[in-house]
């Protein structure tokens, strides 16, 4: 095994937004977005960020694209800080980092042709002179599984599944090497989501591309991803690698997360005895005391209700933020009859 | 009695002086107690064949064909009067989008009380105090508070429960539940349809579960319909559908999905290209242009069910034998 420096790592990230009220717009408090959240993501990989609404995982992808200000902690891009970066630099960063969007019809713009929507980060940073422009972009194209007509046509006249082809041949034109894909699947019909899950797949392997890959429908997240985080409220609850995760999750929340979700087969889902989760995501502005979990935790202990867990390792390339991760676990062993998967690989 | 029926419907819209079919042959019917996915991807008809029977389709759209028999009386034969009746005290619908099918500007309980005090005649006092107890039963906390609040003032799982609470208010026979959880987060969206499920049960009350989500599919409905291109091709139980897919398109959407109890590194198998433009008329079966069976009959000519144990598929090429040819008129 080699220590390869990880292409991105990510350190103690806060990032908070001020609530303004009244005439003045006075600061009245703050939403805690992000809340020290830290990963590292390594070369020709893919890293999942999974939660759900207002889990701050959006703000981190914002962060690593270098589209919101962090209030605190560092983002090191192939060991550099991307915050201490000058213009050039910037510049030469967002390139070698791009970003495909969730929805295909807002973040394309309306009024202008696929070719040009592709062909103008080519044009910006000069990467290929004018005249060679338009083969670079039907270059793209096919790459993406279009054919070399659509240059011409508008994105209105094209459906959700080929319009997110388009976005994703954007982010190529630029050559880049991490990718944030940001619910890049999730607003596409079944049929589609597997289309472009096997493109960003297919890509991945040619290309060598790194993704960080966000989304809230874990068997897409765990299908693509090597490692994965499990956000709540601004922190990471646990992160492991993708098989351990989803065969011995250890705190509470990916275990309820993961009974949510229900099995295309009527046989399994007869057989699971599942208690969904009670209560809601509390709001980021007004924080619960103690672990953030603890008010719809079905283990919770007093200790959880003052004293916030830190991520500690529970076992290699294992980190959990629960105090009562062990009897999380073993909850999870017994009620669930599919997680058979011993515990991860021994050292 | 079945309680509903569905028996070839037709649904139609006038574009530019022509008629052009949009649902083509909806077939599939409920009992009490009982829920029935509709299971499609976008623009396979499953959310028009769900306001035709409401009664709600818009300017321009008409039934064609077909019947719809709720309690053995045909609903595309009654005036908007008596479908007016019928909904909320026979059929109720839980629409997808809860910000947008309740009204912002009025409280919850003027929302959640109104069809009492219309269709079933009931006193402020009696409707508030149903209201109560509906709140109480979908599981919202504080109900007297709910009440004076408006739709802003509840987060999205909240205001799904509320529209639950409206779809039970005048106590149905059958609820029509259109990608109710789609917009909520995976939690939000298992309690909702447990909650959902439950009433149904506990009530006798059919439901109708439209989705494009196979797992919800898997968890929730005995039996199901699958939709493409406006018709139905294939229904069955649960289990048999599942188990024994017919259809290549539910063979491809089976294939398609990822899933949590198989090992992580199945490749998924798409369904190749996009489904038809709802407008377009594709000649034969609409699936042939992406389907890897498909032989010259296929573009030719509409297939009709095949049988075999109460499962039917409409396939040229199914496990079930030749089916006969379908009236390319209908």
């Amino acid at each position: 095994m080699t220590f390869e420096r990880p292409l991105l790592e990510v350190d103690d990230l806060h990032v908070s937004f001020p609530i303004r009220q009244g005439m003045l717009q006075r600061t009245v408090g703050e939403v805690r977005a992000v809340n020290g959240v830290s990963f590292s993501v390594r070369r020709g990989t893919s890293f999942g960020l999974v939660g759900e609404s207002g889990c701050g995982k959006t703000t981190v992808a914002r962060a690593v694209l270098k589209l919101v200000e962090p209030s605190d902690g560092v983002i090191l891009y192939d060991g550099r800080d991307i915050s201490r970066m000058d213009a050039a630099a910037t510049q030469r960063f967002r390139g070698r980092v791009q970003a495909v969007f969730q929805d295909p019809f807002s973040s394309l713009n309306p009024r202008m042709s696929i070719g040009r929507i592709i062909g103008e980060p080519i044009r910006v940073h000069g990467l290929k002179p004018d005249s060679e422009v338009r083969s670079e972009v039907l270059r793209l194209l096919d790459i993406c599984g279009l054919p070399g007509r659509f240059a011409d046509l508008y994105p209105h006249e094209m459906s959700g599944g080929q319009r997110q082809r388009v976005g994703i041949a954007r982010a190529l034109a630029m050559n880049p090497e991490l990718i944030v894909c940001d619910e890049a699947v999730s607003a596409l019909d079944v049929s589609i989501q597997a289309q472009i899950i096997n493109l960003l797949e297919e890509l991945q392997k040619e290309l060598g591309l790194t993704y960080l890959f966000i989304g809230h429908d874990l068997s897409v997240v765990r299908h693509i991803c090597d490692d994965v985080a499990v956000m709540y409220l601004g922190r990471i609850a646990e992160t492991a690698g993708s098989d351990e995760l989803f065969a011995t999750p250890r705190h509470p929340y990916t275990q309820a997360l993961i009974d949510a979700v229900p099995n295309p087969d009527p046989d399994v889902e007869a057989g699971r005895v599942i208690e969904p989760l009670q209560g809601e995501v509390p709001s980021p502005a007004n924080l619960p005391s103690g672990c953030l979990f603890h008010p719809r935790c079905p283990i919770a202990t007093s200790r959880c209700r003052q004293e916030a867990p830190s991520l500690e390792k529970a076992a290699p390339a294992h980190a959990v933020a629960c105090w009562e991760a062990g009897a999380s676990r073993q909850a999870a062993l017994t009620s669930s009859p599919k997680k058979t998967i011993s515990q991860g690989a021994a050292p | 009695m079945t309680l509903l029926r569905v028996n070839n419907l037709a649904i139609d819209v006038v574009r530019d002086g022509e008629d052009c079919h949009l649902v083509h042959d909806a077939h599939f019917s409920v009992d009490r107690g009982e829920t029935v996915a509709i299971v499609g991807e976008s623009g396979s008809g499953k959310s028009l064949t769900a306001l035709a029977i409401m009664g709600l389709l818009g300017e321009g759209l008409s039934v064609s064909g077909g019947q719809i028999l709720f309690e053995g009386q045909d609903l595309t034969q009654i005036g908007p009067q008596e479908h007016n009746a019928l909904r909320g005290r026979g059929i109720a619908m839980i629409f997808q989008e809860p910000m947008t099918s309740l009204n912002p500007v009025r409280s919850i309980e003027s929302q959640l009380t109104e069809g009492m005090r219309l269709k079933m005649g009931l006193s402020r006092r009696a409707a508030r105090a149903r209201a109560l107890d509906l709140l109480n039963e979908v599981g919202i906390s504080d109900p007297e508070r709910r009440l004076r609040q408006f739709p802003h003032q509840l987060s999205g799982g909240m205001r799904q429960r509320v529209m639950i609470a409206i779809a039970l208010s005048c106590e149905p026979k059958l609820i029509l539940a259109d990608e109710p959880t789609t917009a909520l987060d995976v939690t939000i969206q298992a309690q909702i349809l447990a909650l959902t499920s439950r009433l149904c049960r506990d009530h006798g009350v059919g439901l109708v579960l439209i989705t494009h989500n196979l797992g919800i599919v898997a968890r929730h409905a005995q039996n199901v319909a699958v939709m493409y291109g406006g018709r139905v091709v294939e229904r069955a139980t649960a289990r048999q559908l599942y188990r024994e897919p017919q259809h290549p398109y539910t063979q491809g959407l089976l294939a398609s999905v990822p899933r949590l109890d198989l090992p992580r590194d199945i490749p998924l198998q798409p369904v190749p290209g996009a489904p038809p433009d709802p407008m377009e008329h594709v000649p034969g079966c609409r699936f042939h242009p992406r389907c890897g069976k498909a032989t010259e009959i296929c573009a030719q000519k509409i297939p009709g069910f095949a049988t075999s144990d109460g499962h039917e598929v409409a396939c040229w090429h199914s496990g079930f034998g030749t089916p006969n040819a379908e009236d390319p008129a209908a």
